[in-house]
């Protein structure tokens, strides 16, 4: 089970991802993403420090929205992920495709940077 | 050790099983990244036989096994009477394409063959097993 809370502030708006993500729950990520894109917002953070887990459902959503952020210039940064979380990114060298940090700071400066 | 778990198909049951690994595999100085790893591919595996197989029908049941058939190498087995999903006849799909096809599914298959030492197929009393091997080290040695 997953809950996603959002939180807007200085133009970013910030998803919290809270418990886990598999073939079941996925879709709740999925709607929230769409649902920010679909508001406007160019800067979106996630924070995954109470991410616990995550299988290929969520990864393949993070994944699905790369091309379509391209297209419209979002900036996606992750951040928090735990080492188990990561370590999921990491096998499908996702890790690569996608923003990631470790502290919301250096996510915040970072998806500044990225939409300049 | 010989762990069993029969599972009806409603991906609300993922979480379930995933608990009965860890559970079942606590006692074993299993590294934590690499029991992490097992749980994701056992994960991947159940919920692509929920979902291709077994259209999520909750009535359809599966059984998972745990053995150890010897020192550091665990057997997982996956036991079925659905229509067999071969990962090993799937290719899978490049990574370009899938950002490219904006698509959500693909990767499960590539995480259980990066994990897993060996996926096979197989058949016992007219049920399909699918049987996934992992060495490990253990977490002293």
């Amino acid at each position: 089970m997953v809950q996603i809370k959002r939180l807007q502030e200085d133009g970013i708006d910030t998803l919290a991802v809270i418990g886990e993500i598999d073939a079941s729950s996925s879709i709740e990520l999925d709607l929230s993403i769409a649902k920010s894109v679909g508001e406007g917002f160019k800067k979106i953070l996630v924070d995954c420090s109470s991410l616990e887990y995550i299988s290929s459902a969520g990864l393949g959503v993070f994944m699905s929205y790369i091309e379509e952020f391209k297209d419209k210039g979002i900036s996606m940064v992750m951040f928090g992920l735990n080492e188990k979380v990561a370590n999921n990114f990491s096998i499908l060298g996702l890790a690569d495709l996608l923003h990631i940090c470790s502290t919301k700071e250096e996510a915040k400066q970072l998806v500044n940077e990225l939409s300049v | 050790m010989n762990y069993r778990y029969n599972i009806g198909c409603s991906l609300n049951n993922l979480k379930g099983i995933r608990e009965f690994i860890r559970t079942s595999l606590k006692n074993y100085d299993i590294p934590e990244l690499e029991l992490s790893a097992m749980v994701l591919a056992i994960d991947e595996m159940c919920s692509n036989l929920m979902i291709h197989a077994h259209h999520c029908n909750p009535d359809h049941k599966i059984e998972l096994c745990i053995l150890e058939p010897s020192e550091g190498v665990l057997v997982f087995e996956i036991i079925d009477d659905g229509n067999v999903f071969d990962i090993n006849a799937f290719t899978e799909p490049k990574m370009d394409n899938l950002i490219h096809e904006k698509r959500k599914g693909g990767l499960g298959i590539r995480l259980v063959k990066s994990i897993m030492d060996k996926v096979e197929y197989g058949s016992k009393d007219g049920k399909n097993v699918c049987r996934l091997t992992k060495i490990y080290k253990k977490d002293n040695e």
